[in-house]
């Protein structure tokens, strides 16, 4: 099954995306994970934590529940939390239906922008996923 | 990120097994097997088998042959249940217990026919469960046990739309057959052994036959069903409707550790019956003593999804453990089985589960979480 892989992204080896937009960074899970996971029925993110939390690239910051399975979600950027996603308290299947739209977890404002060149653009993620099919 | 698939290595298959590929199923390891855990999704496949129809493929469970004119003596000593009591074309649900009282396997028993038994086992515990029925039929005189698990196929069709799928492909007249009744038929002119049971909590048919035929059986129900909005499931959606409809489920709210009367099983437990069986003394101490615990269902108050392994708090202490938790697509709420002692089993007790670290609210609830109207 191929998944959506958007060519403006960057993506992290535990399948997170990140877009940037000047210090801004939108953070989600791709569409390979969202369908490895199954239907999502609830989100553990750090709600309460907008504008007051900083983390680390590779925190753990929240835990994503499918039918089937729980999985952690880290974070692939450091910097301070800005926005975590409200809509998907009521709606967490935004995150199958739309992984890269209304399904996106949290904003970060960037600390240390030389991560991104880290992390893999969607030609190199390609590759990672079909090395991890074998 | 997700579970990812363990190197399939030595994993049997279903003679379906092509068929799930081409029908884009997920698969997955489950008791040794490498079965499909989901085709379009497991809440959808879900609600198509409470509001429609769902078509599965339980190919992997074991069958045994029990015959002979020593077959029902045999039977009794092996299971709790009274198996004296079947008429032919009648199951039972029972288990396999030790002599502690702890549950080696739960299992349907048909009676097919004088001195003609057959017993369905799960699959991952089918080795195990033959290495008993062997162990034990030894002293026993003419019983003749004949291992049937590869040579059978197994179809669940489940949901409310399931008589009006199956019934246009058979002369069998489905209304004569109640459940937990069987009869031997013919389904799209593949012979079968018709069974109304199942373990979703809907009304349904369990479909036997022949290894080479499932196949052609499968192809046939699914084009039936395709215009009634059936849709093949897989074991995740199994496993949630089994949740909400309060099924154990092996290795889960049933092990050697747990007896059937802990999970809430003494209707199918006859201490009482005519024969002795290998466990009855321990089953009879723990009912006279009282049971040290209970399974109770368990939804939460708050957000959250309990999963297996989680502690049930009650007060900041621990009482007990979940063994087995999701969100419940029916009912859109997150639900739990698990153990706690019998003195927070009352349905409205507040307790809590432990949710990696924090304490959510939760309250002992009757179980089933689900019960189809009828």
């Amino acid at each position: 099954m191929s998944s959506a892989i958007p060519g403006d992204l960057k993506y992290g080896e535990t399948d997170e995306w990140v877009r940037v937009d000047g210090d801004e960074a939108t953070i989600g899970i791709s569409d390979y994970a969202q369908n490895e996971l199954g239907d999502v029925v609830y989100l553990d993110l750090p709600w309460d934590d907008a504008g007051s939390r900083t983390i680390k690239a590779g925190d753990h910051i929240g835990d994503i529940e499918s039918v089937k399975a729980t999985s952690p979600l880290f974070s692939p950027v450091s910097g301070l939390i800005l926005k975590v996603n409200e809509s998907l308290r009521d709606q967490p299947e935004s995150v199958n239906s739309e992984p890269y739209g209304k399904g996106w977890l949290l904003v970060i404002r960037l600390s240390d922008p030389s991560e991104l060149d880290k992390l893999m653009d969607a030609a190199a993620y390609e590759a990672f996923i079909q090395t991890r099919k074998q | 990120m997700g579970e990812h698939e363990t190197a399939a290595t030595a994993l049997q298959r279903t003679p379906l097994f092509e068929r799930h590929q081409a029908l884009g199923a997920r698969l997955v390891e489950f008791g040794g097997w490498e079965m499909p855990v989901q085709y379009s999704g497991i809440i959808e496949e879900h609600r198509a088998v409470r509001e429609r129809a769902g078509l599965f493929d339980v190919s992997h469970m074991g069958e045994f042959r029990i015959t002979g004119s020593g077959a029902l003596a045999f039977l009794q000593s092996l299971v709790p249940n009274d198996v004296s009591k079947l008429a032919i074309n009648q199951a039972l649900y029972t288990q396999l217990c030790l002599p502690t009282g702890g549950t080696v396997d739960d299992l349907l028993i048909y009676h097919l026919g004088t001195d003609d038994y057959m017993a369905v086992v799960n699959a991952g515990t089918m080795p195990k469960d033959w290495a008993w029925f062997t162990e034990h039929a030894a002293a026993h005189a003419d019983v003749t046990l004949r291992n049937d698990s590869a040579t059978t196929g197994l179809i669940a069709l489940q949901g409310p739309a399931a008589q009006r799928i199956l019934q246009p492909l058979t002369t069998t007249d489905l209304h004569t057959i109640a459940y937990y009744h069987c009869q031997p038929g013919t389904v799209s002119g593949i012979e079968c052994l018709i069974s109304r049971t199942g373990y979703t909590g809907e009304d349904g048919f369990e479909l036997y036959c022949s290894a080479g035929q499932v196949g052609a059986l499968w192809d046939a129900l699914l084009a039936a069903g395709r215009p009634e909005g059936l849709l093949p499931a897989g074991l995740g959606a199994r496993d949630t409707l089994r949740l909400e409809a309060g099924y154990c489920l092996y290795g889960h709210e049933l092990t050697e550790d747990i007896t059937p009367l802990e999970a809430g099983l003494g209707w199918s437990v006859k201490l009482n019956k005519e024969s002795d069986f290998i466990g009855r003394q321990a089953l009879l101490d723990e009912k006279q003593h009282g049971l040290k615990r209970k399974l109770v269902g368990i939804v939460l108050r708050d957000r959250g999804i309990p999963r297996a392994g989680y502690a049930i708090m009650r007060e900041g202490e621990r009482i007990g453990e979940v063994t087995s938790g999701t969100m419940c697509p029916t009912l859109e709420q997150a639900v739990a089985l698990g153990y706690v002692p019998p003195d927070a089993a009352a349905p409205g007790t507040q307790l809590a589960i432990e949710i990696r670290g924090k304490p959510v609210a939760a309250e002992v609830v009757t179980l089933p979480f689900y019960k189809r109207a009828k």
